[in-house]
C-alpha cells in the first residue's frame, strides 16, 4: 500500500518550485518534498519529534513506549542523542537521510537545552557529518 | 504544429525516459521487484500441516492477521494454541471507524468517531488487489463478502497548487493529453527517420499505427481538438438526444501546460501491479476480515494482555504479561513454542530471550510514519455534484489524496470521504498536530479540490500511525542494507521462539505480507516439531 519511496521521491523534487517555503520558528509547517524543512530547533522539535516523544517530552506508554526526553540524564553526551537521531536504532527513525547535518545539530541542541535539560556544551554540524558514512563513489 | 524539439527543451532519451516511467517500462518494473516493491503473492492454497502436533503447545503473541492464521492452521493441525492479545478485538492493524468508536492515541487524545450509521473509514487497510490470493482465499473460506475497490477514476482530480492556477483537473483530460501528445511527438520523430536504429524500417508503420491508436491522433498523426481526441478526454459538448443533440469537441491542453504540470506523475500508480484492477475491499469496512478470523479464534485469545517479557530455556516459554487497561500484577504463560507477532516497534522495547543476531535484527527495523483522515459531509457532493463515484484524486498538497467511498453510490444522506493520506514528512507533521487540528487543516486543504468543503463539513477523526499505542508505526521499513544484514535471522527459528508479522515478510504493509510470513512460519515451526 506504500507508494515506492523512490518514485514518490522523484515525483515530489519534481514538482517542487524554487521558492519551497521554510518554516519560521514555531510554525506550524508542512515540508513540500521527501526531506524536511523545518530548520530551527524548536521548528524540528515541535512538527516531528513531538509525534512521539510529546510537547512536554515526557513520552507517552501503551504496548510499546516513547522514551521521555524530559530531564533525561542519557543526553549529558551529545554524541548519543546525534547518533540515535541520524541513525535510529529500534522505533526511533533514522533522520539521517531526510535532514541535513545543521537540522540535526540544532534539534539536538534544542532538546539538550530544553524540558529541564540544561546541558550548555554545543554539537555542530560538522560533528553530524563526520558521523555520516562515507559517500560511495 | 512545430517541431518536437523547438517544443521542448527536453531530449529524445529524456523524453523516453519519462515515458517509460510513466508506462512503468519493464527497467523500472524489474529495479522495484529488486527492492521488494512489486510482490504477487506467492501462495500455494491451504496450507497443509500433516504428521500430527505430537502433544505440543504454541503460544501465540497477538491477534493480527499473522497471529489469527497461525491459531487458526495450529488448531486444525491438533496444537494446544493461546493467544495474548493486548487490543480487547482481533484484528490488529485491520480496523475500522464508526459512528460511536472511541481511539485514544499515545499521549492521551481521546476521538469519538461521530459518522452517522452505516458509514465508516479504515484507518489502516482498506484495498485488496486481486493477486493477494492467500488473504482473498480466506476471505472466500470465512465467507467475508467483497465488492469492487476503484484505484483509477477517470472523473476524479489531479490537482497542483502549481498549475493551471490551482484549478484542479479531471484526470481523464491530463491522461488523455499526456498520451496524445507523447504519441504526436513520437510519431514525428517516427516518420523523420529521428530513431536512429531504434525502430526497423518494417516496424515503423505498425510503430505509427500504434501510436495512432493509443494517443488518439487524427490522420496526420497530429493530437488536435476532434472527436477521436473528445472520446478520450471528454466533449466540450457531449453527445445528447433530439434537436441540439449534436456534440462540440473539447480543446486539449497545451503540451508544455501538462507537462509543466508535473500531474502526469499520478497516471502511473494505477499501472503498478499493486494497483492493478481488480481490487477489493470488504463490505461494510475492512474489520470484516477480522471479525471472520475472531468467529473462528476468538475462543483462543486472551484480551486486555499487554505482553512485557519472553522468556525461553531448553523444555519451554515463558511470557510474561499485565493487564493491558490496569496493569496490575504479572502473570505468566507457558507453551512449548512460541509465535511472535508484535510488532517490531513494540518488541524491540521488550525483554526477549534470543541470540544475539535476532535480537539485533529486531532493532533494525524502523516504522514508517502515515496518517489517515475520515471526514464526513452533510451530504455526497462529490458524487450529486461532480459525478464522483469511488477511487481517489491526487494532490501536491499535504493531504496528498482524497479517497471517495466506493460503495453506497448515490444515498441520500450524509457521505465519508478519506480526507488525507500522508507517509513521510508530511504525516510526521500531521501526527504532531493535536487530532481537532489534524482535522482543521485536511477540511482547509481539500476545500482547495472541492468547494463545498467549507459549507458540507461535518465531523471528522484522524488516525496517526506513530501515536497508535499497539503498534508505534503504521509498516515496518527495510532498506537493501539492513535486509541483507537481518532478515534472515529474523525469521529464523530460535530456540523456541519464532517471529510472524507484515514485518518478517517481503510484502510489507499489505495484510497478505502478515498471512504469508505466518503460513511461512508455521510451517518450519510444523517441519521442527515433526522432526524433533
Ligand atoms: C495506514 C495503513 C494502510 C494500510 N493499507 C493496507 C491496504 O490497503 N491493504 C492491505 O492489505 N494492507 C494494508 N496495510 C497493512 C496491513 O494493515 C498490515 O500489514 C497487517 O494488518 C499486519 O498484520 P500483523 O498481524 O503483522 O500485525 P498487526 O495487525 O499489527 O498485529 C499485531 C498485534 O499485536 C498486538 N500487540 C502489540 N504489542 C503487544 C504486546 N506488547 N502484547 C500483546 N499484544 C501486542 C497488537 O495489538 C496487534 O493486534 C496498511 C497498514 C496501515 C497502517
Ligand atoms: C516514530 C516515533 C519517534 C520520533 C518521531 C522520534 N523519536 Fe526519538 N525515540 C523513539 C523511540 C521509540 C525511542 C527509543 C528507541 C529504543 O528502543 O532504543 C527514541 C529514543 C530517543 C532518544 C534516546 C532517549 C533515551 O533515553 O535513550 C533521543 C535522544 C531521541 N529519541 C530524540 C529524538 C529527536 C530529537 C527526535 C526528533 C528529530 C525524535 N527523537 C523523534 C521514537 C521517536
Amino acid at each position: 500500500m506504500i507508494k515506492p519511496k523512490n518514485l514518490l521521491c522523484a515525483a515530489v523534487l519534481l514538482t517542487l518550485p524554487a521558492f519551497a517555503s521554510q518554516a519560521l520558528a514555531g510554525d506550524v509547517s508542512f515540508s513540500r518534498g521527501y526531506t524536511f524543512e523545518e530548520r530551527d530547533g524548536k521548528s524540528i522539535y515541535e512538527n516531528v519529534c513531538q509525534g512521539c516523544h510529546m510537547a512536554d517530552a515526557k513520552g507517552a506508554t501503551g504496548a510499546g513506549r516513547y522514551p521521555a526526553l524530559a530531564e533525561n540524564p542519557r543526553l549529558a553526551g551529545k554524541m548519543y542523542p546525534a547518533i540515535l537521531v541520524l541513525k535510529g536504532q529500534g522505533a526511533m527513525p533514522v533522520f539521517g537521510d531526510v535532514m541535513d547535518d545543521e537540522q540535526i545539530a540544532n534539534v539536538v541542541n534544542y532538546v539538550r537545552s530544553q524540558f529541564g535539560n540544561a546541558y550548555t556544551d554545543k554539537l555542530t554540524p560538522a560533528e553530524i557529518a563526520a558521523l555520516r558514512p562515507p559517500k560511495k563513489p | 504544429m512545430t517541431e518536437p524539439s523547438s517544443v521542448l527543451p527536453m531530449s529524445r532519451r529524456d523524453l523516453l525516459a519519462m515515458i517509460g516511467l510513466v508506462a512503468g517500462s519493464g527497467a523500472s518494473y524489474r529495479a522495484m521487484a529488486s527492492m521488494g516493491l512489486v510482490a504477487e503473492s506467492t501462495y500455494k492454497g491451504p496450507i497443509k500441516l500433516d504428521g500430527g502436533a505430537k502433544g505440543k503447545s504454541v503460544l501465540i503473541l497477538g491477534a493480527g492477521h499473522a497471529g489469527s492464521v497461525a491459531a487458526y492452521e495450529l488448531r486444525k493441525a491438533g496444537y494446544k494454541v493461546q493467544i495474548l492479545e493486548y487490543n480487547e478485538r482481533v484484528g490488529g492493524r485491520c480496523w475500522t471507524l464508526r459512528g460511536g468508536d472511541k481511539f485514544t492515541e499515545l499521549g492521551g487524545a481521546t476521538q469519538t468517531c461521530g459518522f452517522d450509521p452505516g458509514l465508516y473509514v479504515n484507518p489502516g487497510p482498506w484495498r485488496i488487489p486481486f493477486h493477494h490470493r492467500a488473504l482473498l482465499d480466506y476471505c472466500k473460506r470465512f465467507g467475508v463478502a467483497l465488492e469492487p475497490f476503484v484505484q483509477v477514476n477517470y472523473n476524479a482530480y489531479l490537482h497542483s497548487t502549481e498549475a493551471f492556477g490551482g484549478k484542479p483537473q479531471r484526470y481523464r483530460n491530463i491522461h488523455a493529453d499526456f498520451n496524445g501528445h507523447v504519441a504526436e511527438l513520437l510519431a514525428k520523430c517516427t516518420s523523420q527517420n529521428k530513431l536512429d536504429d531504434a525502430v526497423s524500417k518494417e516496424d515503423t508503420e505498425i510503430l505509427l499505427s500504434a501510436l495512432k491508436e493509443w494517443g488518439a491522433l487524427d490522420k496526420n498523426y497530429s493530437y488536435a481538438s476532434n472527436p477521436q481526441s473528445s472520446e478520450r478526454r471528454g466533449w466540450e459538448k457531449p453527445p445528447g438526444g433530439g434537436i441540439g443533440g449534436a456534440p462540440i469537441p473539447s480543446t486539449p491542453m497545451s503540451t508544455s501546460d501538462v507537462l509543466k504540470s508535473g500531474l502526469w506523475h499520478h497516471l502511473s500508480i494505477g499501472q503498478q501491479v499493486e494497483f492493478q484492477t481488480t481490487l477489493f475491499q470488504p463490505v461494510g469496512g475492512m474489520d470484516g476480515v477480522a471479525k471472520a478470523f475472531q468467529r473462528e479464534i476468538g475462543d483462543l485469545v486472551r484480551y486486555r494482555s499487554k505482553v512485557t517479557k519472553i522468556d525461553q530455556n531448553d523444555s519451554k516459554v515463558t511470557v510474561t504479561y499485565v493487564d493491558s487497561q490496569t496493569g496490575g500484577a504479572p502473570m505468566q504463560a507457558t507453551a512449548d513454542y512460541c509465535l511472535c507477532t508484535i510488532p517490531l516497534s513494540v518488541l524491540s522495547q521488550i525483554d526477549i530471550k534470543v541470540g544475539p543476531k535476532m535480537a539485533r535484527a529486531i532493532r533494525a527495523v524502523p516504522y514508517e510514519s502515515a496518517v489517515k483522515l475520515g471526514l464526513q459531509f452533510k451530504r455526497r457532493f462529490w458524487e450529486e455534484d461532480e459525478h464522483i463515484y469511488g477511487g481517489t484524486s491526487y494532490t501536491d498538497m499535504p493531504i496528498r489524496l482524497i479517497g471517495y467511498p466506493n460503495t453506497g453510490y448515490h444515498s441520500s444522506g450524509k457521505g465519508v470521504l478519506l480526507g488525507g493520506y500522508m507517509f513521510g514528512p508530511n504525516a510526521y507533521e500531521f501526527t504532531a498536530l493535536p487530532p481537532a487540528e489534524r482535522v482543521r487543516k485536511a477540511v482547509e486543504y481539500g476545500s482547495k479540490i472541492h468547494a463545498q468543503y467549507k459549507t458540507e463539513f461535518d465531523n471528522g477523526i484522524a488516525v496517526g500511525w506513530h501515536r497508535v499505542p499497539w503498534t508505534l508505526g503504521c509498516a515496518g521499513t527495510w532498506t537493501e542494507d539492513t535486509r541483507a544484514a537481518h532478515y534472515d535471522n529474523l525469521c529464523q527459528l530460535d530456540g523456541r521462539i519464532m517471529l510472524a508479522g507484515e514485518h518478517a515478510s517481503y510484502v510489507n504493509a499489505w495484510q497478505e505480507g502478515a498471512l504469508l510470513s505466518s503460513l511461512n512460519a508455521i510451517e518450519r515451526l510444523h517441519k521442527h516439531v515433526q522432526s524433533h
